[in-house]
């Protein structure tokens, strides 16, 4: 029974986006990165436009738009002073943080986006941090996570653009977002939200496909998968080299 | 990818082309800011003896390697340049292969033991601070005896008028020992205990450390053993070899972290410095070599001190979850 309901919301799903008086139909400049031995950061264009068959209502149109990388735990350590030396004293293991998190809209986020609509969609990164707090000493999560989201802006791996996106007679709107070189691979999400006086009309989601190919792509199923060939052919290239050099300085010393 | 030309002056244009991305350490690093490293460690090592494991870690976060993945890299690196050392070595024949032999055996049973007290030092959760405290106490007092021992033996040269003193040998507890063996390249009879336990306590300290141990096998060669600093330079090399390659081993199999692409990029700066460093310690004088060893070690040993005693600019850092116990 209960999965004869849930076939009837799935096919009941598609009708409630339709009801949404504003769709957004959206464009990537590529819904895949390869990452290659050349690789060094992508620039992702996302550009759409809006289509309705109502008009225009009064309130200008804002759009957001989020990219998310995969996310997984992670683990911030605070040092204090401790009998005169700085040690690691205060940890937080972070359940959930996501790789990459950028957000850009077309306007202040705080006029754009009301908290509540946040809190609904999950859109800034500290909404995209899960901690159930599993080990607090000492301190407060949030000093923590606000170290973690300082620290990865920091790397330009959390992004905030505000003003970023452009959006054209309420209709059209494009944006692009960096990718930076040191993209680890993964399903990246990107959300894109129509907002009218903060709250959000309209979502649509789509993944972008990040992954290793090539050289790079066999080097790290080689070493994720036959490590101990790896590791004998890492040292093997190591000995080789050493006494390859010492043979060339040799030859070129008699000469 | 497509990044217009117009952005850039065409000079850091061809700087961004040369940027590789390594598969393992998931960053885009220059590849010739990776052979330079490589070539800095690899003279030292050519120099000195010292795998430069102290050295090239740090520079490797620097540059935006994770932690676990700079470490398990540069063991392969210095497997590359010590070999490339030694090769140079063997051939002046300054090398007592008989004294590596004993010193390895040693070694080895050293870095198990230290996997075990690593691991048990990881589950207390304060293995970094046990690992730079080992650092500043053991580099500060080799660093402080070494140097005050090179510049009195550079003096009495000097009042000699250049002719060295003849060594008095030194007859103590040491030469009591059973086991006697005999070690033709460093003119020594002694017995194997010793060099055992030297070897032991070097490898134990060197896997908890996660460094080689050059730069304490040297000194304890020198000071312990009473070898001559000639041989010494190419001994420590020898034994280096297999205790890097022994850990390259372990992080490729147990943590997945050896970056091949890396490591390439890095030993072939590192071989080709080993052999300039190596035609650069020929020509130092022994006491020389003391010193700048010395004021090496020294030098290292201040700047962890430092590190733990400035308050640090950010005091919050990230790290892999599970990375501790």
């Amino acid at each position: 029974m209960s999965r004869f309901l849930a076939l009837f919301f799935l096919m009941l799903m598609p009708l409630q986006a339709a009801a949404q008086d504003e769709e957004i139909v959206l464009g990537l400049s590529q819904n895949q990165v390869a990452i290659t031995a050349r690789f060094d950061g992508s620039d992702i264009l996302l550009f759409g436009a809006v289509k309705r068959e109502t008009p225009i209502p009064d309130d200008p149109l804002e759009v957001i738009v989020t990219v998310e990388g995969p996310s997984g735990p992670l683990l911030v350590r605070r040092k204090e002073q401790r009998f005169g030396i700085w040690i690691n004293a205060a940890s937080l293991e972070v359940d959930s943080a996501p790789v990459f998190y950028a957000v850009a809209s077309s306007g202040p986020l705080s006029e754009v986006l009301e908290r509540i609509e946040n809190e609904r969609y999950k859109i800034t990164v500290d909404r995209a941090i899960q901690t159930v707090s599993r080990t607090v000493e000492f301190g407060n999560t949030k000093d923590f996570t606000k170290a973690l989201i300082r620290i990865q802006q920091e790397n330009n791996s959390y992004q905030l653009l505000e003003n970023a996106v452009v959006v054209d007679q309420q209709t059209l709107f494009r944006t692009s977002i960096a990718l930076p070189s040191n993209l680890t691979e993964g399903a990246y999400k990107a959300r894109i939200f129509l907002t009218r006086d903060g709250s959000v009309i309209s979502h649509f989601e789509t993944t972008i496909d990040v992954r290793k190919v090539g050289l790079e792509r066999f080097l790290y199923n080689l070493a994720q998968e036959h490590a101990p060939i790896y590791g004998v052919l890492s040292v093997v290239i190591a000995i080789v080299a050493g006494w390859g050099a010492s043979a060339v300085f040799r030859l070129i010393r008699e000469r | 990818m497509q990044r217009s030309m117009l952005d850039y002056p065409a000079w850091v244009e061809l700087g961004t082309d040369m940027n590789i991305y390594l598969p393992i350490a998931e960053v885009s690093v220059n590849a010739f800011l990776l052979l330079g490293l490589g070539g800095i460690v690899g003279i030292l090592s050519g120099i000195f003896g010292v795998g430069g494991g102290f050295l090239i870690t740090p520079l490797l976060f620097f540059v935006g390697i994770p932690p676990a993945v700079a470490v398990a890299t540069s063991a392969n690196q210095i497997v590359a340049s010590s070999v490339s050392g030694l090769m140079a070595h063997l051939k002046r024949k300054t090398v007592d292969l008989k004294m590596g032999y004993v010193l390895l055996v040693g070694g080895l049973i050293g870095s198990g033991a230290g996997v075990v007290v690593f691991n048990y030092l990881r589950s207390l959760g304060q293995v970094d601070l046990m690992v730079r405290l080992c650092y500043v106490v053991f580099l500060g007092i080799i660093g402080a005896l070494m140097f005050v021992e090179s510049l009195r033996a550079i003096q009495r040269a000097r009042k000699a008028g250049g002719v060295m003193p003849k060594k008095r040998k030194q007859r103590n507890w040491i030469h009591a020992l059973p086991f006697k063996m005999r070690f033709r390249a460093s003119s020594l009879y002694i017995s194997a205990i010793p060099p055992l336990i030297v070897g032991f306590a070097v490898g134990l300290l060197a896997a908890i450390m996660g460094v080689g141990g050059g730069f304490i096998m040297v000194p304890a060669m020198i000071y312990i053993l009473g070898m001559p600093t000639k041989v010494v330079v190419g001994t420590s090399l020898f034994q280096i070899i297999f205790v890097a390659g022994f850990t390259t081993l372990l992080h490729a199999i147990t943590n997945n972290t050896v970056d091949l692409p890396l490591a390439l990029f890095l030993l072939i700066g590192g071989v080709i410095g080993a052999q300039v460093g190596t035609s650069i310690g020929v020509k130092l004088r022994a006491e020389m070599l003391r010193v700048l060893l010395a004021l090496l070690v020294l030098s290292v040993c201040g700047k962890i001190a430092l590190e733990l005693l400035i308050e640090p600019s950010e005091l919050y850092s990230l790290a892999q979850a599970g990375a501790e116990g």
